[in-house]
């Protein structure tokens, strides 16, 4: 019945020809995959479908490896009466208020970064604002935690400038303040940097809008930038597949980006949240028109008649399967009522955005629960397949684990028997070191190339502990969020490691003077057909979803990025932790740099002899080994509810979290953020022998640095005393311009601090100093 | 008094102009770009972002909106026009200022907390600076470093319509250090580093940048004061530079 003189395979011909061979294996898809596929559809794929079914049953974008322990972060989910949508959602949405709720997710784009590092950066921040947009928020701050290989790698020039240029590229061109994130250089990144992207958006809590593809006879309306070739198999040749030789060769599989159109396509959806006009929207990110076309009409039960040739093409000669699986960016799916289609059509063309009608949603067959969804192009039937089997029908692995083999030799090879600093001069020279070292060093290099001040509302930004943002004007309700992660404490321990991630973020979000109340979290891991990997993945879950509920703080959200490798050499295990909190009134902040002598700097918390994982150990021996700092999750909410008290009654002026580097990065970070000095004392117990070094470089958590106006010391210590938070006092606060001394150790003059600390960067990735001005002719 | 706001497809720091204009005690109007009617205001800011998506070069395409020939000739005729950033390269381009705008001599996109000093207040928009006044107000740009021929720079400085210089390092290679010129009249003013994001020290590194637009209220006001309905009232002295409050 099909003419074989048609270049596409269609439904009528792959009935008719069932034994030809397909190439599912280069797909990506397994064997019993792809009899699975064939059993579903009672016939062989069409080529359009097999494509739809590779991608859609990815690891990236089907969870088969993670669900099984993912369910987790919903079993042990806390009560929470915000949340307002969580897992399963494009973004989990919690409320602030009755009327306000704020939308966040963080989402890996490694792969393509380091194939292309400004475009897949790029367009890993583009996918990200796609996400929170589709929930019916303005987006309104990003961050990117990021992972590079060794600092001084000439592969590591290459990435890194691409990836920052590609962040910063991108969100200043939307126009979202990008509030914080981290830069970290460790060398298991060398083949596999991490680019992550967080989002978050604000809107009002009756706008949430739906993915469904509800009402039969309703417009498929596709939004946005035309289709190109770009991007095909990007989730499952690209994310869902370990590096090797050749990896290059898969550049066409990273999308390109154009924030100009996203910004477009930003303002043209907020609009028509705004006026009500459309039933449900999804963006178009992994998996392209094939994703976003399942899971709308899975969803709702629905099905869809899609003529795929009206979807605008920037390439006139592709063929269906291309089109449905492009990663082409800055797309929406919209669906629209008909007697509201004008009006969409309007307001997409007020702001020259492209608007195209692709199909109708279909009530199920008769006898049917759930509809089809039926492709044609040009008339012919390119697919016919039920969105649920791709959606929801995927397989679902419970792999094997095995802790690894080296894992008790590490544990057992503790940092804290390696040779320290005994001496003043040694210290001294050691804090030198310790701030030049690329971790710990002035990060401005990078942050400068983001925009922190677009939209007015950023009330603190990185180097801050967390980023806050205003949402309102009047009352100085404002959101905190941190994100954090330490793969080293996660290699040694991923249960601890990835309960340390949580607690700093939540540590970082409180010491602003937030009240902590969600969860985001990419998990970036190896190769899961690891068993190795998988058990540090699985201890990592169970850490977090024990953690959260420890906290009282939900998963909201998050993504999985597995197969982070080149060749046998997985990444160190790397969940980054995200975690968002109110701030009842910004104008209420804690900063974290010390700003007026004479205030009395204090160190809450337990300072323990725990080095093992420490920035110290790998700066200075290139060790790591022993078991992570102990995790004490019901310390850091009284540590954070001090923090939060004490602010609101004007009892402390700056907080800074203590982690990496310990007491005395956080002392030089504090004195060189407004350029003020402090004067220290160490307490008498860590006053001989190594003990000082100790004290200055233990990373035991859930400790802070405050600085105490004069006159308050005796209400705050009486907060930290009714709390059980252990209190030591340290010092003052020294004039501005002033040094860092340590009584008995050592003094460093700020200008000395701050060459060291900031010279870093600029070293190995060049001035940003325009030191030659432009010649006149 | 009321101040437009134009918002270009791509226009990022709009909202934040407006809110600098009210929070100086003005009335904030949005202009669309494809709306010519200025709607009754009484000076115009073309705030900073990257219209039309900085696509050709930054400010050709924005130039030929049909807001933008309205306000050319709005401007030509005496209405006060502040360009931040995207809004200098655009009043560049629209040949209402003189020079161009490049990309950035290091070649990176540089956000900080910039030092400028203010050089001129015979201008609509730096008449309540005083003169040789230090600032601090954010820089963020990738194609803002400021060029012109050496005989066009020496008449710049020769007219005084050099209206800021960086001070301390420059930070995107400018001649000269310019950081803001204004036409002859001075009327229309563009700058690189971005006043509107220092208006309360809860959001900004100062509040410096207040001083632009509570200028042009003075500004306003005493070209007011002549108005019909109070004849006899002498108008104030030209461009008396006013004392800023520390």
């Amino acid at each position: 019945m099909t003419s074989v003189e048609l270049d596409f395979d269609t439904v009528g011909h792959a009935v008719a020809t069932p034994a030809e061979e397909q190439p599912y294996a280069e797909l990506g898809l397994q064997a019993d995959e792809y009899q699975r596929i064939r059993q579903i559809l009672g016939r062989r794929p069409t080529q359009s479908e097999l494509a739809m079914y590779s991608i859609m049953w990815s690891e990236h974008c089907s969870y088969k490896s993670s669900k099984v322990h993912l369910k987790q972060f919903v079993e042990k989910k806390p009560a929470s009466d915000r949340m307002l949508a969580g897992i399963g959602e494009n973004a989990g949405v919690i409320a602030i208020t009755d009327q306000i709720a704020v939308t966040f997710k963080v989402e890996s784009h490694n792969h393509p970064s380091y194939v292309e590092p400004y475009q897949g950066a790029a367009t890993g921040v583009g996918g990200i604002v796609r996400d929170i947009l589709a929930m019916g928020a303005r987006p309104v701050a990003v961050m990117d935690p990021l992972r590079f290989g060794a600092a001084d790698h000439p592969d590591t020039a290459r990435v890194l400038p691409g990836v920052v240029a590609g962040v910063g590229g991108y969100g200043n061109c939307l126009g979202l303040p990008n509030i914080g994130g981290e830069v970290v250089f460790d060398p298991s990144y060398q083949g596999n940097p991490l680019v992550n992207a967080l989002c978050v958006g604000v809107l009002p809590a009756d706008r949430l809008q739906r993915k469904e593809a509800d009402g039969p006879g309703n417009i498929v309306v596709l939004m946005g930038a035309k289709t190109g070739r770009d991007g095909i198999g990007g989730v499952s040749v690209l994310a869902s597949a370990t590096f090797d030789e050749g990896s290059e060769q898969r550049r066409p599989s990273v999308q390109v980006g154009d924030p100009f159109t996203e910004k477009l396509l930003i303002e043209s959806c907020l609009e028509l949240y705004n006026s009500d006009l459309i039933v449900g929207v999804q963006d178009l990110g992994g998996a392209g028109l094939t994703c976003a076309l399942t899971e709308t009409s899975a969803s709702a039960g629905t099905g869809m008649d899609i003529q795929l040739e009206k979807v605008p093409l920037r390439e006139p000669s592709m063929t269906p399967h291309e089109v449905l699986a492009s990663e082409s960016q800055e797309r929406m799916l919209l669906i629209v009522e008909p007697a509201k289609l004008n009006a969409v059509l309007g307001i997409a063309q007020l702001w020259g955005v492209l608007a195209t009608p692709i199909g109708v949603v279909t009530a199920p067959d008769a006898g049917e629960s759930a509809g089809r969804l039926r492709i044609t192009w040009h008339g012919e039937t390119v697919v016919d397949v039920p969105p649920g089997s791709l959606v929801d029908d995927g397989p679902v692995y419970a792999r094997p684990l095995k802790e690894p083999n080296d894992l008790p030799l590490l544990q057992a090879d503790r940092a804290e028997t390696l040779p320290k600093p005994t001496t003043g001069d040694d210290l001294r020279a050691t804090v030198l070191r310790m701030v030049a070292s690329p971790n710990l060093c002035d990060k401005s290099w990078v942050t400068e190339q983001y925009d922190r001040y677009v939209l007015g509302n950023t009330v603190l930004a990185q180097p801050e502990d967390a980023g806050l943002i205003r949402l309102d004007e009047n009352s100085g309700l404002g959101i905190a969020i941190s994100l954090d992660g330490n793969s080293r404490y996660a290699r040694l321990d991923p249960y601890a490691g990835a309960q340390l991630a949580l607690a700093e973020a939540y540590r970082n979000v409180a010491v602003t003077g937030a009240d902590p109340v969600a969860v985001t979290n990419c998990l970036n891991f190896g190769s899961p057909e690891d068993p190795a990997v998988m058990w540090q993945f699985a201890e990592a879950v169970r850490g977090l979803a024990d953690g959260c509920l420890e906290l009282g703080i939900p998963v909201t959200g998050g993504n999985v990025s597995f197969y982070n490798q080149t060749g046998a050499a997985a990444i160190h295990p790397t969940p980054i932790v995200g975690v968002l909190g109110v701030h009842q009134d910004v104008t209420q902040r804690v900063p974290m740099g010390f700003s007026q002598a004479g205030d009395l700097v204090y160190v809450l918390g337990e300072t323990r002899n725990e080095l093992s994982g420490s920035e110290w150990a790998w700066v200075e021996h290139e060790h790591l080994g022993g078991t992570p700092p102990q995790v004490d999750l019901a310390g850091e909410r009284r540590l954070g509810d001090a923090i939060a008290q004490a602010a609101e009654r004007g009892l402390i002026r700056t907080a800074h979290d203590l982690s990496d580097g310990g007491l005395a990065q956080a002392l030089a970070e504090s004195c060189l953020r407004k350029g003020f000095g402090a004067t220290i004392e160490l307490p008498a117990e860590w006053s001989a022998g190594s003990q000082p070094f100790v004290f200055l470089f233990s990373e035991s958590t859930g400790r802070a640095l405050v600085a105490v106006p004069p006159g308050h010391e005796m209400a705050f210590t009486a907060l930290c005393e009714e709390r059980q938070i252990p209190l030591t006092r340290l010092g003052t606060v020294a004039d501005e311009g002033a040094e860092l001394t340590v009584s008995g150790q050592f003094a460093l003059p700020l200008d000395e601090l701050r060459e060291a600390w900031s010279a870093t960067l600029p070293k190995l990735f060049g001035s940003t100093i325009a030191s030659n001005v432009v010649q006149e002719d | 008094m009321k101040i437009g706001v134009v918002t270009f497809p791509g226009s990022l720091d709009d909202g934040d102009a407006a809110r600098a204009a009210r929070y100086a005690g003005a009335e904030a109007v949005r202009l669309w770009h494809a709306d010519p009617d200025l709607h009754g205001v009484d000076a115009v800011v073309l705030p900073g972002g990257f219209s039309y998506g900085d696509y050709l070069r930054c400010g050709a395409i924005a130039r030929f909106a049909p807001v933008m020939e309205t306000i050319t000739k709005a401007a030509n005729d005496g209405l006060p026009v502040l360009g931040i950033c995207n809004g200098f390269q655009i009043l560049c381009e629209a040949h209402l200022l003189p020079g161009a705008l490049t990309r950035n001599q290091h070649l990176h996109f540089r956000n900080r907390d910039q030092r400028i000093q203010i050089e001129n207040t015979q201008t609509a928009w730096t008449r309540d600076f005083t003169g040789s006044q230090e600032i601090v107000i954010p820089v963020k740009n990738g194609e803002g470093c400021y060029v012109g021929s050496p005989e066009l720079l020496d008449q710049l400085e020769a007219d005084g319509q050099i209206v800021a210089r960086y001070v301390g390092e420059n930070p995107n290679g400018s001649m000269r250090d310019i950081a803001a010129v204004r036409n002859e009249a001075g009327n229309v003013v563009g700058i690189m580093p971005h006043p509107e994001h220092a208006i309360d020290l809860l959001t900004g590194p100062s509040t410096d940048g207040l001083g632009f637009f509570t200028s042009v209220l003075k500004a306003y006001a005493a070209a007011s004061v002549p108005a019909p309905y109070q004849p006899g009232v002498v108008p104030p002295a030209e461009d008396a530079p006013e004392e800023v409050e520390a």
